[in-house]
């Protein structure tokens, strides 16, 4: 109970965010009543992250500027018209959703088509493979990645599991589970989790992140196209801060490939979500700062995740930091540094470095010291390169 | 690109209710007085004796004493009937009157699965295979629901439904192939004995996860809903399976969003060891039904024929009125839970015998036959040998047959083989060509 009344809070907070990252803590100021218009000395702390836009795509057709969730709302709305069978539902999904990302659609394509559910998550994701076992897809919207929890077992022991155990006669390839994720400054233990890591020990799922508008709806339509069951964090602090020109029309990322965003040649650095923007800013500070040329990689897809690009880039440049919000022990970093230590191994001129939360809930006033900001990860880059 | 753009509009409305809102709240003392005031006249206007509560959550009355709503759990939901222990039709205007050749099949169906459990359980129980679960006691529940179905609606089931599969004509050479695990298996040897699941049957496969398949089911039936096929979605599960999360989402779900799906629970009064009232304290499951907003009937298990007539009324409502029903089937586990499992540890050889002997779903159809001389001791000696030599060939075959070769351990986890697991299972097969030795390799296909 207690958690749907933040939640209500929090999503609220999330949408009188202005589109402008930079603004962010303004507009929240002007709204929040429990202080209004008082105290300049509890301003908000400034975001953690710059974002970097990408170029304007030119391959998929006519554009139109639209921030994260507008591009996620774009994505469902071309699935809808070109596929029938297509359904979207989760906790109130129907007004638009606590985030923005359905608005429009409900009227537009129809109530059996787009509904809410009752409160229940393990409701949700098991209605979801019922709707993808009988053939139809199924876009089910988990309304933070923080309550995904109560679906695990729906999740690991069912959607992963379906085909394999079936001998492929039976699948749900067909589901997509769409859910606000990461830190969004103030959501505190439970509506600002980084959960991919829970699931990349789980073969049969895709586990994507989007660091942007672009990717968002191009990764989104993939996954859906995609003949797995694919789960969709969406970071949620980027809903309204990241604004690109995004393609109208349909078109596809391909899943499990990994993006090079920045070249470089004395480093590798890994991230996704909004991380990548962080150690985009990082890879500027150790050009200006040290001198240092950081090539930047957006993994993209966590499971199947993309060894060869990691590993390519590793092999050339020799030091590796990985960087994510979740906790440091047994995050997706970890696995990322095996892997690249068992291939890489005589590339390596630097232990591989990880910049990660620290193995603590994720906390409310003290959000600004836990998270892996530029500072601590520009720090890891200074002694990587002296090591 | 239109729909973008009106979207874009709609968020711009939006942003403008939030602002306003925003300005509101600095009159806010203002505006709570305004409120009161309005609130006060609203109240004088009233009659409170006749005043209907307005609460969004609920269609009632006010009541102007304290009562709390007692639980019926001594006189419960009736078990329906339609023939006694003896065979004989209770209620003439109940009878399905079904004709000789269906009740020759339900008998002959229910028996044959019987044939096969009791070599299958000897099976195990000689290491032939490493499971089994028996239907014994439960075998009605299974015929009498299959047959009122159509042969395209869904099956979602639990692990003890043996006997729809059988009804639905699933071979007994795919039984033995699936819990031998071995080539034939359409699950590729992947899953414990007794997980079937076949798609030309409509029969989704089976996992060990309780309850998992009740909201999975409801999905599969609004899926249904939307093509208009007029195929409904039946879902098994035990009284204990009921217990799970999963079970109060599942009839949650199908009443909210308006599911064609039947709910068949066998309460066969264990779960594992565990009875019935170390389960749930208020009238078994059915009870739970009117609460969800969902018809419920309780029937008598052991009865085919009231089975068959609870379900096939279900089915005719459920596809007609898109709604979820809810059938709870009385029943008697019988058999021990499974083969890993002595129920003699937990409960009387007496109260097992009186299942047995007096209240059994096949003897009493048996009557039923008996007295309309459809079947005598002939037939049924005949029967008995035929259905052995079936159950017994299709036992040898399959465990003659091999099991399949290792590499099927890396297909189907997606969709298509990953670069990962093509490495991973290279990696396997030169691993097996150095140690061969130390490997089964000559039980499976290469």
């Amino acid at each position: 109970m207690a958690a749907r009344l933040l939640l209500r809070s929090a999503a609220v907070k999330a949408a009188v965010t202005d589109v402008h990252g930079s603004n962010a803590g303004v507009s929240f100021l002007r709204l929040s009543p429990s202080c209004s218009l008082r105290l300049k000395t509890q301003k908000r702390h400034a975001a953690h992250f710059t974002f970097y836009p990408d170029p304007v795509p030119t391959q998929y057709g006519p554009t139109t500027k639209m921030n994260l969730f507008q591009s996620i709302t774009s994505a469902l709305d071309n699935t809808m018209a070109s596929d029938p069978t297509a359904v979207i539902f989760g906790e109130d999904v129907a007004f638009g959703g606590v985030f923005r990302c359905t608005v429009g659609l409900r009227d537009k394509y129809g109530k059996d088509r787009v509904f809410n559910t009752p409160l229940c998550e393990q409701g949700i994701v098991g209605f979801g493979i019922g709707v993808a076992v009988a053939g139809a897809k199924a876009i089910a919207e988990i309304q933070f990645a923080d309550y995904i929890f109560p679906a695990f077992d729906q999740i690991v022991n069912e959607a992963a599991k379906y085909r394999y155990r079936s001998g492929n006669h039976y699948d749900c390839g067909n589901l997509t589970i769409r859910a606000p994720s990461g830190c969004v400054g103030h959501g505190s233990l439970y509506h600002s989790q980084s959960p991919e890591a829970f699931f990349a020990h789980c073969a049969g799922l895709r586990v994507v992140v989007p660091r942007g508008p672009i990717q968002a709806k191009g990764l989104l339509l993939s996954c859906i196209a995609d003949e797995n069951p694919c789960i969709f964090f969406e970071p949620k602090i980027l809903y309204r801060a990241a604004v690109d020109q995004v393609p109208t029309d349909t078109y596809l990322l391909p899943l499990s490939q990994a993006e090079v965003v920045q070249e470089g040649s004395d480093l590798t650095m890994v991230a996704w979500g909004t991380q990548v923007h962080v150690l985009r800013e990082v890879a500027d500070m150790a050009q200006d700062k040290l001198g240092v040329s950081c090539e930047v990689i957006d993994l993209q897809t966590i499971l199947p995740w993309d060894k060869e690009t990691i590993c390519k880039s590793v092999v050339k440049t020799g030091r590796l930091l990985i960087s994510h919000e979740a906790p440091v022990t047994s995050g997706f970093a970890a696995e990322i540094t095996t892997t690249v230590q068992e291939e890489c191994f005589l590339n390596l001129e630097a232990p591989i470095s990880r910049v990660c939360g620290y193995d603590t809930p994720f906390p409310h006033t003290l959000e600004p010291f836990y998270i892996p900001d530029k500072w601590k990860c520009f720090d890891a880059v200074k002694r990587m390169i002296n090591y | 690109m239109a729909a973008v753009r009106n979207m874009q509009r709609l968020w711009g409305i939006g942003v403008s209710a939030i602002r306003q809102q925003a300005a509101l709240k600095t009159s806010r003392v203002l505006q709570q007085r305004a409120f009161r005031l309005n609130g006060a006249q609203c109240q004088q206007s009233f009659d409170s004796s006749l005043e209907k509560p307005q609460f969004p959550g609920a269609s009632a009355e006010f009541i102007d004493h304290l009562e709390f709503i007692q639980p019926n759990v001594i006189s419960g939901i009736p078990v329906y009937r339609v023939m006694d222990r003896r065979g004989q039709i209770i209620n003439p205007s109940e009878d399905p009157q079904l004709s000789k050749d269906t009740v020759l099949n339900f008998y002959q169906k229910m028996t044959l699965l019987n044939t096969m459990d009791r070599i299958l359980y000897e099976s195990q129980r000689q290491g032939r295979i490493s499971f089994y679960m028996t239907n014994y006691g439960e075998e009605g529940t299974h015929i009498g629901s299959a047959a009122a179905l159509d042969s395209t609606d869904l099956v979602f089931g639990q692990y003890r439904e043996a006997g729809v599969l059988m009804y639905r004509g699933f071979p007994l050479d795919l039984f033995m192939a699936q819990c031998y695990g071995n080539a034939d298996d359409l699950g590729k040897g992947r899953l414990m004995p007794v997980h079937y699941g076949s798609r030309d049957h409509y029969f989704v496969t089976i996992s060990s996860p309780l309850a998992t398949q009740l909201p999975q089911a409801a999905g599969a039936a609004y899926a249904i809903k939307r093509e208009n096929s007029n195929r409904v979605v039946i879902c098994y599960f035990g009284e204990g399976a009921a217990s799970e999360g999963d079970a109060h989402a599942g009839f949650n779900f199908s009443a909210t969003l308006e599911c064609p799906i039947i709910f068949f629970c066998r309460n066969n009064g264990y779960a594992i060891s565990t009875p019935t009232h170390e389960q749930y304290r208020g009238d078994g499951i059915a009870a739970r039904g009117p609460g969800y907003g969902m018809l419920s009937i309780r029937v008598d298990g052991n009865d085919v024929f009231a089975v068959y007539n609870a379900t096939k009324e279900a089915r005719r409502r459920a596809v007609a009125e898109n709604q979820p029903f809810l059938i709870e089937a009385m029943t008697y586990r019988i058999g021990h839970h499974s083969t890993s499992d002595d129920s003699s540890a937990y409960r009387s050889v007496d109260e097992v015998n009186y299942w047995d002997k007096q209240d059994h779903p096949i003897s009493r159809l048996r009557h039923y036959m008996t007295a309309r001389s459809w079947w005598g001791e002939d037939e049924e000696r005949t029967w008995r040998k035929q259905s052995r030599k079936l159950v017994m060939e299709a036992l040898e075959k399959a465990e003659r047959r091999l099991k399949p070769k290792p590499e099927l351990m890396f297909t189907d986890v997606y969709k298509d083989v990953t670069p990962d697991l093509e490495k991973q299972k290279d990696s396997m097969v030169r691993h097996l060509q150095q140690y061969k030795e130390h490997y089964p390799l000559d039980q499976h296909e290469q």
